[in-house]
C-alpha cells in the first residue's frame, strides 16, 4: 500500500525543515532506520531516518524546498505500485491540516482548573454564611475596620461593596467622601466617570502601523518657512480664469512631485537590505475621517497637471471621508502630505506613513512681517513646512537638499516647468 | 462501653476485620512472632495463622510494594510501618504505585490497603526516629490520611481504613498506644471526613489532631481557669478534611489557633491554617495562628526535646493573642 | 542464513502464525508509533520495543491470561499488544484520547488491561516488581493456580526493589515469574558497566531462585523457557527468574539518539531480526510463503491504520474527567 511520507519533527522544538538533499532517490528500497534526506532545522541540519521499510516511489518535495511539520516529502510503497491517486491529492493539497481537538463535554479554554474551587472552601463565599457572630456584627476587612477607626467613622453605617455585602476600604474611603460632620443627609457624589471605548479594527491598525513607524524608523525632521506670495498669486490668477476652482493641495501635489522627482532620494523605501528608489511618484494626502484617518494616493503625481490632479482628488477625498476607497487608492504611496493648515496649525511633526521615507507636514498660510529690500517691513504671507525624514534611507544633507528645492519650487511655481 | 487502651482498640478493629473478611492480612515488620514491635498485633498470628499474619524482613520498600501488589490482586492488606520513619523508604511505592494506580489505569484498578504505624515523635529517640510525617501523605491525591487520638476513634477509624477501597495512611502514636478511653461494644464504625469537637466553647476555637489533643485538652483548662472559653475540635481525619465543623466553629469564636506537632513549613498545620484564613475572612477577629514544633531536627536532650515540640504554654499564648489578653 | 532448528517438538502451523503476526503488529505498531510521534499526535515519553518483540510475544503465548497476571515496566507497547489489547485502545491511549485504553490519563507508560490480566505498564524503574510478588501473593491465599510474570529490563535488576522483592517470593513461595529483559542498555549504559555481577540468574540464584539465559531473539526459544518455568511454578510454587538477553533497535526513548553503541553492533542483531528469524524458519520448513508473509505484514499495516483512524476520530477528554478516579 503506497502512502504518504510526512515531514517529522527531528527534535522538540522543529516546526519547518529545508531538505538539503535526498539519500534515497526515487525507486530505491530502504530499510527501517535508513537515512532517507537531510533535513535542515533551524537548529542544525539532521537525519531523516524511515520509520519503517519501503521503496521510495516519488518525491514530492525537491532538495532546497521548505516544508513544515506534518507536510507530506515523498510517496512509499510497493515497487511499480500506482500512485497516481495520492500524487493528485499531495499537488492539490497545501499544508495538512490540524488535527481539530473535538472536546467531549464542556468547552476548553474556559477558566482555569485553579479558579474552579472544587474540595474545599465549598462555602467560602460569605454570602452564604450566617450573618450572626460577626466581629461587631460587621462584615468587614480588618483594613476597612482599621481606617474606619482611624477616621471615627462608624463602619456598622458604611455600605459594603464586597463579596457578601463585605465592607472594604474603598467603602470606607468612600463614605468619608459623602459623611459631613454638621448634616446628616448625605450629599449625592457625582462621579465622572470614564468611557471605556473598545479599539475599533481601523484603530488597531492606526495604532499598529504608526507604532511600528516612529519605532522602526529613526526620524529626524526639518523645517522650512515657504514665502507663498507667489503661489497665492498663481492659484488666485488660475481660478479665475477657470470654471474649476482648483485647490491648494492639488498645487502642492503637483510642486513636491515635482521636488521629488528632482530628489528621487526622498522617494525612497527601506528594504532591510536594499533601498528601493521608487521610478513613479505616488503621492499620499492624509485625510481626516470619522473615526481615523486615511491616506488617498495621487498617482503618477509628476507627470499631471494641477487641474487633473484636483479632479482627482476631489473624488479620492470625498470617497475617503465615506470610507469608500479601494485599497489600491489607499495603499503603495512613495511619499505623503499631511496638511493641519485648516486648524491653524502653524508648525507640526508628522510620522512616516510606511513604507515611505519621509512625509511632508504643512502649516497653515500666514501673514509675518519681514525686511524688504529697502529696509522697510513689509508682509508677506509664510507657510511652514515639516519634512520628517527616516535617516536609514535619508541623510540630513540629502534631507536639506530637497527641502530647499522643494521650497524654491513652491515660492517660484513657474520653475518647476524648466 | 469498654475501657480500651489505644493499643487494645486497634486490635480489637484489626481482629474483628479479619474475622469478618478473609481476604485482610496483616504484614509487617515483628507483627507475627513478636506479636508486633508494640504489641498491637499481640495473638493475632495465633488466631489467623502464618498465611495472614506475615513477618516481612526488614524492606519497607518491597513488602509496601508487595502489600500494594496483593491489594492489586485482590486481597485487603493492612501494611504496618513499625514508625513512620522508616515509611520514607517506601514513599516510592506509595506515592507512585499506591496513590496514582486507580488514575493511571483508567478506573480500572484500585488498591484497597491500609499503611498503619505509629507516626511523629516519642521521646529520647533522636532526629532519625522522631517525624511527624502526616503532610507527606496528606499532600498527595489518592490517598486518605485520618489520625486518631482515642481508643474510641482509633477502633472506628481503623475498621472504616480497611472497608475502604482506597489506600489509606493510619497515623498512630507510640505515645498514645497506653492512653485509656471508652470503646463503644459492637459494630461501630466511624467515617472518615467527620472532625470531633472535644470541648464548647466560644472565644476561641482550637484545631488539632492526634498526639497534641492531650496538650490542647491541658490548654484549654487552663483556659477555662482564666476566663477565656475555648472550643476544641479533634480533626481525626485529615484527608478527607471536615470543613464544614471547622469553619462554622470560627465563624462562632472568631478566634483561631491550629496546633500541629508536624515542623510549620508546609504542613497539615499551615495549610489547614490558611484554609481557615481564607473561608472566614469575614468572622476574623485576629489572625489565624499555627503552633507546631520547632523548625529543627529533633535533638536527643530531653529537655530540648520538649521544648522543640507545642507545648501548653505555647497553645495559651497562642489564645491569648488572638483573644488580646496578654 | 543459517539458522539453527530447535530440538523441539513441532508447532502447529496455527501457533506458528500466531506468533508471527503478533510480532509483525508489534512491529508495525511501534513503527508507526514513531511516525506519530514524529508529527507531534504524540508527546512526552515513548519508548519503543522494536527489536525485543519475541521477547514478550514468545512469554505471553507460553501463559494462560486466564489465571495469569502479567506486570511489565514502561516499555509495553509490545507486550500489552502480545496480551491481545487492541491496538485503537492503545493508539488512542498514546493520542491522550478518551477512547484510550487508560481513558488518556495514562500515555505510554501505562496501558493497563485488567481484563486481559495485564496490570500495567508502571514508570518507575523496578518499582512494579514487589507488585508482581503481593500479586502472586493474593493469588496464593485465593488458592488460584495461576502465575504473575513480571517483566522489567537490565537497567531495574540493581534496584533495591529487586532484591527484597526476590528475597520474599522466595521465603513465602510466591507463584511470580522474574524476567529480566536485557536487551543490553539501561539507557545509556551498557549493563557490563554496572552490574558487579552480569550473569543475571547469579543474583536470582543468592535467593535461592534458580534461573537461566534465554536467547531473546527466537520466540520460539523464549516460548519454551517460559512455558517450562510457568508450568513448574504452578506446581511447586516456587519463583522462577530468567535473564531474556534481546537487543532494542531504536534508543531507549524518542529522544536518545543511541549514540552509545556501533553500527555494526546494531546491524548484527538486525541480522538475527526475531520476525526475520521466525519467517525463515516457517519457510524452511514450508509452513509460509512469501506471499503469506506479506499478507500478514499488510494486515499488520491496515491494522495500524485503522488504529491511527481510531485514534484520531476519538475525542479529547473532557475538562471534569481529570478529576474523576482519583478515589474509588
Amino acid at each position: 500500500m503506497a502512502a504518504k511520507i510526512p515531514m517529522l519533527a527531528l527534535s522538540p522544538t522543529m516546526e519547518s525543515g529545508t531538505i538539503v538533499k535526498w539519500v534515497v532517490s526515487e525507486g530505491e528500497p530502504y530499510k527501517a532506520g535508513d537515512v532517507l534526506c537531510e533535513v535542515e532545522t533551524d537548529k542544525a541540519t539532521m537525519d531523516y531516518e524511515a520509520t519503517s521499510a519501503g521503496t521510495l516511489l516519488k518525491i514530492l518535495v525537491t532538495a532546497g524546498k521548505k516544508v513544515q511539520v506534518g507536510d507530506a516529502i515523498a510517496l512509499s510503497g510497493n515497487a511499480g505500485e500506482n500512485i497516481d491517486a495520492l500524487i493528485a491529492e499531495t499537488s492539490s493539497a497545501g499544508v495538512s491540516p490540524e488535527a481539530e481537538n473535538k472536546v467531549a463535554g464542556d468547552a476548553v479554554g474556559g477558566n482555569s482548573i485553579h479558579g474552579t474551587k472544587r474540595d474545599f472552601a465549598k462555602d467560602s463565599t460569605p454570602g452564604s454564611t450566617a450573618t450572626d457572630h460577626l466581629p461587631g456584627g460587621v462584615r468587614a476587612s480588618p483594613l476597612a475596620r482599621a481606617l474606619a477607626r482611624e477616621k471615627g467613622i462608624d463602619i456598622a453605617k458604611v455600605e459594603g461593596s464586597g463579596p457578601g455585602g463585605r465592607v472594604v476600604k474603598e467603602d470606607v474611603e468612600r463614605s468619608m467622601l459623602t459623611a459631613t460632620a454638621a448634616s446628616p443627609v448625605r450629599q449625592p457624589v457625582v462621579i465622572e466617570e470614564d468611557t471605556v471605548i473598545a479599539v475599533s479594527g481601523k484603530r488597531q491598525v492606526i495604532a499598529a502601523r504608526l507604532s511600528e513607524s516612529k519605532t522602526a524608523s529613526p526620524h529626524f525632521y526639518l523645517t522650512v518657512k515657504v514665502v507663498m506670495e507667489a503661489l497665492i498669486a498663481a492659484r488666485a490668477g488660475i481660478n479665475a480664469q477657470s470654471e474649476a476652482r482648483l485647490s491648494f493641495n492639488a498645487f502642492l501635489i503637483r510642486l513636491v512631485a515635482e521636488a521629488l522627482k528632482r530628489h528621487p532620494e526622498i522617494n525612497s523605501s527601506w528594504n532591510g537590505d536594499t533601498i528601493i528608489r521608487h521610478g513613479r511618484v505616488d503621492i499620499a494626502l492624509a485625510v481626516a475621517q470619522p473615526e481615523g484617518l486615511i491616506t488617498p494616493v495621487v498617482r503618477n503625481a509628476a507627470h499631471k497637471g494641477i487641474g487633473e490632479i484636483d479632479r482627482e482628488l476631489r473624488d479620492l477625498v470625498a470617497r475617503a471621508r465615506e470610507g469608500k476607497l479601494t485599497p489600491q487608492e489607499y495603499t503603495d504611496s512613495t511619499f505623503t502630505i499631511s496638511n493641519l493648515g485648516s486648524f491653524g496649525v502653524q508648525q507640526f511633526t508628522a510620522i512616516i506613513n510606511p513604507p515611505n521615507s519621509a512625509i511632508l507636514a504643512v502649516g497653515e498660510i500666514f501673514r509675518e512681517p519681514f525686511e524688504e529690500k529697502n529696509g522697510s517691513i513689509g508682509f508677506r504671507s509664510v507657510m511652514n513646512c515639516t519634512l520628517s525624514c527616516d535617516h536609514r534611507v535619508i541623510d540630513g544633507a540629502i534631507a536639506a537638499g530637497f527641502a530647499r528645492d522643494m521650497r524654491y519650487l513652491l515660492e517660484d511655481p513657474v520653475s518647476a516647468l524648466v | 462501653m469498654a475501657e480500651l487502651t489505644m493499643r487494645e482498640a486497634l486490635r480489637e478493629a484489626l481482629t474483628e476485620e479479619m474475622e469478618r473478611d478473609d481476604r485482610v492480612i496483616l504484614m509487617g515488620e515483628e507483627v507475627a512472632q513478636y506479636n508486633g514491635a508494640y504489641k498491637v498485633s499481640q495473638g493475632l498470628l495465633d488466631r489467623f495463622g502464618p498465611g495472614r499474619v506475615i513477618d516481612t524482613p526488614i524492606t519497607e520498600e518491597g513488602f509496601t510494594g508487595i502489600g500494594i501488589g496483593a491489594a492489586m490482586g485482590g486481597l485487603r492488606p493492612v501494611v504496618e510501618w513499625m514508625t513512620f520513619n522508616f515509611s520514607l523508604q517506601a514513599l516510592d511505592q506509595v506515592y507512585n504505585n499506591a496513590a496514582k494506580m486507580r488514575y493511571m489505569s483508567g478506573g480500572q484498578i484500585s488498591v484497597p490497603i491500609v499503611f498503619r504505624g505509629p507516626n511523629g515523635p516519642a521521646e529520647y529517640l533522636g532526629s532519625q526516629h522522631s517525624q511527624a510525617l502526616q503532610s507527606l501523605y496528606a499532600h498527595s491525591p489518592g490517598l486518605k490520611v485520618v489520625a486518631p487520638s482515642t481508643p474510641a476513634d482509633a477502633k472506628g477509624l481503623l475498621k472504616t481504613a480497611i472497608r475502604d477501597d482506597n489506600p489509606v495512611v493510619f497515623c498512630e502514636a507510640e505515645l498514645m498506644y497506653n492512653w485509656k478511653g471508652p470503646v463503644p461494644v459492637g459494630e461501630v464504625l466511624i467515617p472518615f471526613g467527620t472532625a470531633a469537637v472535644r470541648r464548647q466553647g466560644s472565644d476561641v476555637t482550637i484545631v488539632g489532631f492526634s498526639k497534641p489533643m492531650a496538650r490542647i485538652e491541658a490548654a484549654a483548662q487552663e483556659l477555662e481557669r482564666e476566663g477565656i472559653s475555648a472550643e476544641v475540635i479533634d480533626l481525626r481525619s485529615i484527608r478527607p478534611l471536615d470543613r464544614d465543623t471547622v469553619f462554622a466553629s470560627v465563624r462562632k469564636t472568631n478566634r483561631c489557633v491550629v496546633v500541629d506537632e508536624a515542623w510549620p513549613f508546609a504542613s497539615v498545620g499551615s495549610h489547614v491554617a490558611w484554609e481557615v484564613s481564607s473561608a472566614c475572612f469575614d468572622h476574623l477577629d485576629a489572625p489565624v495562628e499555627l503552633i507546631a514544633s520547632k523548625d529543627v531536627p529533633m535533638p536527643y536532650n530531653h529537655r530540648l526535646e520538649l521544648a522543640v515540640q507545642p507545648s501548653v504554654a505555647d497553645i495559651v499564648a497562642a489564645v491569648k493573642r488572638v483573644t488580646y489578653r496578654h | 542464513m543459517n539458522v539453527q532448528e530447535s530440538a523441539t517438538p513441532d508447532y502447529k502451523p496455527e501457533f506458528l502464525f500466531r506468533l508471527l503476526e503478533k510480532m509483525l503488529l508489534i512491529r508495525r505498531f511501534e513503527e508507526r508509533s514513531a511516525e506519530m510521534y514524529g508529527l507531534r499526535k504524540i508527546g512526552g515519553f515513548c519508548h519503543l520495543y522494536i527489536g525485543q518483540e519475541a521477547s514478550g510475544t514468545g512469554t505471553v503465548a507460553a501463559m494462560d491470561l486466564s489465571r495469569d497476571f502479567v506486570y511489565t515496566a514502561y516499555r509495553d507497547h509490545g507486550i500489552a499488544l502480545a496480551c491481545g489489547m487492541d491496538a485503537g485502545q492503545c493508539m488512542a491511549e498514546l493520542y491522550g484520547k478518551e477512547n484510550g485504553c487508560s481513558r488518556g490519563k495514562g500515555g505510554s507508560m501505562h496501558f493497563f488491561d485488567v481484563s486481559r490480566h495485564f496490570m500495567g505498564g508502571n514508570g518507575i524503574v523496578g518499582a512494579h516488581i514487589p507488585l508482581a510478588a503481593g500479586h502472586a501473593l493474593a493469588l496464593g491465599r485465593q488458592g488460584s493456580d495461576g502465575v504473575v510474570a513480571c517483566l522489567f529490563g537490565d537497567g531495574a535488576i540493581h534496584q533495591g526493589s529487586f532484591h527484597e522483592s526476590l528475597n520474599m517470593a522466595s521465603i513465602w513461595k510466591l507463584p511470580v515469574l522474574y524476567i529480566c529483559e536485557n536487551n543490553q542498555y539501561g539507557m545509556g549504559t551498557d549493563f557490563r558497566r554496572v552490574s558487579a555481577v552480569t550473569d543475571y540468574p547469579v543474583l536470582a540464584k543468592s535467593y535461592g531462585i534458580a534461573g537461566s539465559h534465554v536467547d531473546g531473539m527466537d520466540v520460539l526459544a523464549v516460548y519454551e523457557a517460559v512455558s517450562r518455568e510457568v508450568e513448574r511454578i504452578r506446581n511447586d510454587k516456587k519463583p522462577g527468574f530468567l535473564e531474556i538477553r534481546t537487543y532494542r533497535y531504536k534508543g531507549h526513548s524518542m529522544s536518545d539518539p543511541a549514540k552509545y553503541r556501533t553500527r555494526e553492533e546494531l546491524d548484527a542483531y538486525q541480522k538475527q531480526d526475531p520476525i526475520l528469524l521466525l519467517k525463515v524458519q516457517m519457510m524452511q520448513r514450508k509452513l509460509l510463503t512469501e506471499e503469506q508473509y506479506i499478507e500478514i505484514d499488510q494486515k499488520s499495516v491496515k491494522t495500524c491504520d485503522e488504529a491511527v483512524a481510531f485514534a484520531e476520530a476519538g475525542a479529547e477528554p473532557a475538562l471534569s474527567t481529570l478529576e474523576e478516579d482519583v478515589m474509588v
